[in-house]
């Protein structure tokens, strides 16, 4: 198994209060990892670590190293607008822009120059098909992406997502606003697309997380408590604190 | 008991009712009493001879505004040419750049600059503006430059602080997104977040002109006041509002009939930008 990004002492503090406490996980490529956890145990801080968009809290200070082929994406020499393309996000809320489904998915490949019509055409098709909304939108590309159903509007980000060509995908909590045929979509997506990208999946959904991750990682206060296969995460827990939380104890 | 809390609740919603009328009724009132007094003169000279007119001798019976009509929308046209990208940018840099302390310390500061009396402006304009346009592009000084350099100020805080409240309104989740698909910030910012608040931003270029067209004091100050239409920035000129203001102390008459009609006029221009303004507004919070 290739390790596609290693994380190595990673702390984070707000404003001298420590959210991440020196944290160290490889995730591996062309897997889906799970990242489970009670509420407030950093899970989106972690995200936001990776995909950089931590950038905007003016608050933040980051120690420690974010390896991803690697390289330290928390060097000075990345340019955190090049490394969001390579590390696609989706959101907990949908966050399409008020365009149509077509230039949504389209917002990210212009931004590039030298795109061609034909090629961003196939791009957006091929975009949509792997995040299983095609149907759904083929005829109506040039209508507003805001007047999509929540489900429809988060696959959306997805295919927005993809079509930026990442290497990496990061999901936070991507189904906690939607029913279980949206869900089970996107988990269907999910599991297709694992084949060509490295997934995280944040999910406060233990049995989402144990239906289609490979790997799963516990996370309480800012540490990682376990991190291990999923079968052996949910089977045979060596924490004490992670069968409670498995098992709905507490959090 | 209840009764008579009832009442009491009656009569103060009553009272608060004729208070909250009486200020339409004003508003009603200036308007019928503008209209009285403006619109015989539009039957007797015909409404062609004013509007189109050239020639503006009241004494000898000619009433022609065409030329303050075109002087007015020049000076509001060159205040929003300075103002409009002026207080954009500000208002850009006051919601996407600027840090929360400057914000603290701009916002009251162009509460003072919206406060400042126009008279004040005029008075900068006449010591500063005019000699500098004399002297480094030549003309009387007072004239078209001048007078929009001026207001173009004096619209600042309208532009921005309108501007800036439709941009700090775009939800966070489009600035978010953007970011995620690899945008810098500038690109959210004009491929995003600008065409968002377009409609408020639109609305603050009416309201700014409105405020423009509506300047007096300032305007007669620095425009030179020439009866006629000017063929270059350099050439003085009087718009709608400095003709009333310079002449109805000692106007009797048609005389004083025609700087009715003249206000007419520039109710009805002041109300079309209104509309407009409060309709671009409306889109955005239907939107
Ligand atoms: N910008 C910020 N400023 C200050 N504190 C923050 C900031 N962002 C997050 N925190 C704090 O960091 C802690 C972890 O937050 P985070 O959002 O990472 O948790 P989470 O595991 O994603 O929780 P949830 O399951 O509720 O999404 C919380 O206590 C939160 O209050
Ligand atoms: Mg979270």
């Amino acid at each position: 198994m290739n390790v596609k990004i290693r994380i190595e002492g990673l702390k984070v503090s707000f404003e001298g209060k420590e959210i991440l406490k020196g944290l160290s996980i490889d995730v591996f490529k062309n897997k889906i990892t799970g990242f489970m956890g009670p509420a407030g145990s950093g899970k989106s801080t972690l995200i936001s670590v990776i995909n950089r968009m931590i950038d905007f809290e003016d608050n933040a200070v980051v120690e420690g190293k974010v390896l991803i082929d690697g390289q330290n994406i928390l060097g000075d020499k990345i340019d955190a607008v090049q490394l969001r393309r390579r590390v696609g996000t989706v959101f907990a809320v949908p966050t399409p822009l008020p365009r149509s489904i077509y230039d949504n998915i389209g917002y990210g490949p212009r931004l590039k120059r030298g795109n061609h019509r034909r090629e961003l055409r196939t791009l957006v098709v091929e975009s949509l098909k792997k995040a299983f909304l095609w149907d759904e939108v083929k005829d109506r590309l040039d209508t507003s992406a805001l007047k999509l159903s929540g489900g429809q509007q988060q696959r959306l980000c997805l295919a927005r997502t993809l079509a930026l060509t990442p290497e990496i995908i990061l999901l936070d909590e991507p189904c906690s606003g939607l029913d279980p045929i949206s869900t089970a979509k996107i988990e269907e997506a999910l599991d297709e697309l694992k084949k060509d990208y490295t997934i995280i999946l944040v999910s406060n959904n233990t049995k989402q997380i144990a239906r289609i991750t490979d790997h799963a990682a516990f996370f309480y206060m800012g540490t990682l408590i376990e991190y291990g296969p999923t079968e052996k995460v949910f089977t045979n827990p060596s924490e004490k604190h992670t069968e409670d939380y498995i098992q709905g104890k507490f959090g | 008991m209840i009764k008579k809390a009832f009442t009491k609740e009656h009569f103060v919603r009553g009272v608060l009712t004729a208070f909250a009328l009486s200020s339409l009724l004003f508003l009603f009132l200036i308007f019928i009493f503008i209209l009285i007094e403006g619109v015989p003169l539009f039957h007797k000279i015909g409404l062609k001879n004013i509007i189109l007119g050239f020639k503006w001798a009241p004494t000898k019976g000619s009433f022609g505004i065409f030329p303050m009509i075109v002087s007015s929308f020049l000076v509001t046209f060159g205040a929003l040419v300075i103002g409009a990208p002026l207080g954009l940018s500000c208002a850009i840099y006051l919601s996407e750049y600027s840090g929360k302390r400057l914000k603290l310390f701009l916002k009251p500061a162009l509460e003072l600059l919206a406060g400042i009396p126009s008279v004040v402006y005029g008075f900068l304009g006449v010591i500063y503006i005019v000699p500098i346009v004399r002297n480094y592009f030549g003309g009387p000084g007072f004239s078209l430059l001048a007078t929009s350099i001026i207001l173009g100020v004096m619209i600042l805080p309208t532009v921005i602080s309108i501007s800036f409240d439709a941009l700090v309104s775009v939800p966070k989740t489009y600035r978010e997104g953007s970011f995620a698909m690899g945008a810098t910030k500038w690109q959210t910012i004009y491929k995003v977040i600008i065409p968002s608040a377009s409609s408020g931003i639109l609305a603050s270029f009416i309201l700014g002109m409105g405020r423009a067209i509506g300047e007096t004091m300032a305007v007669i100050m620095v425009a030179g006041n020439a009866l006629r239409i000017p063929t270059s920035i350099l050439d003085p000129l009087r718009t709608l509002t400095s003709n009333i203001a310079l002449e109805l102390a000692y106007a009797t008459g048609d005389h004083r009939l025609g700087l009715f009609s003249t206000g007419v006029v520039l109710l009805i221009i002041i109300m079309t930008l209104n509309y407009i303004a409060n309709f671009a507004i409306k889109r955005r919070v239907i939107k």
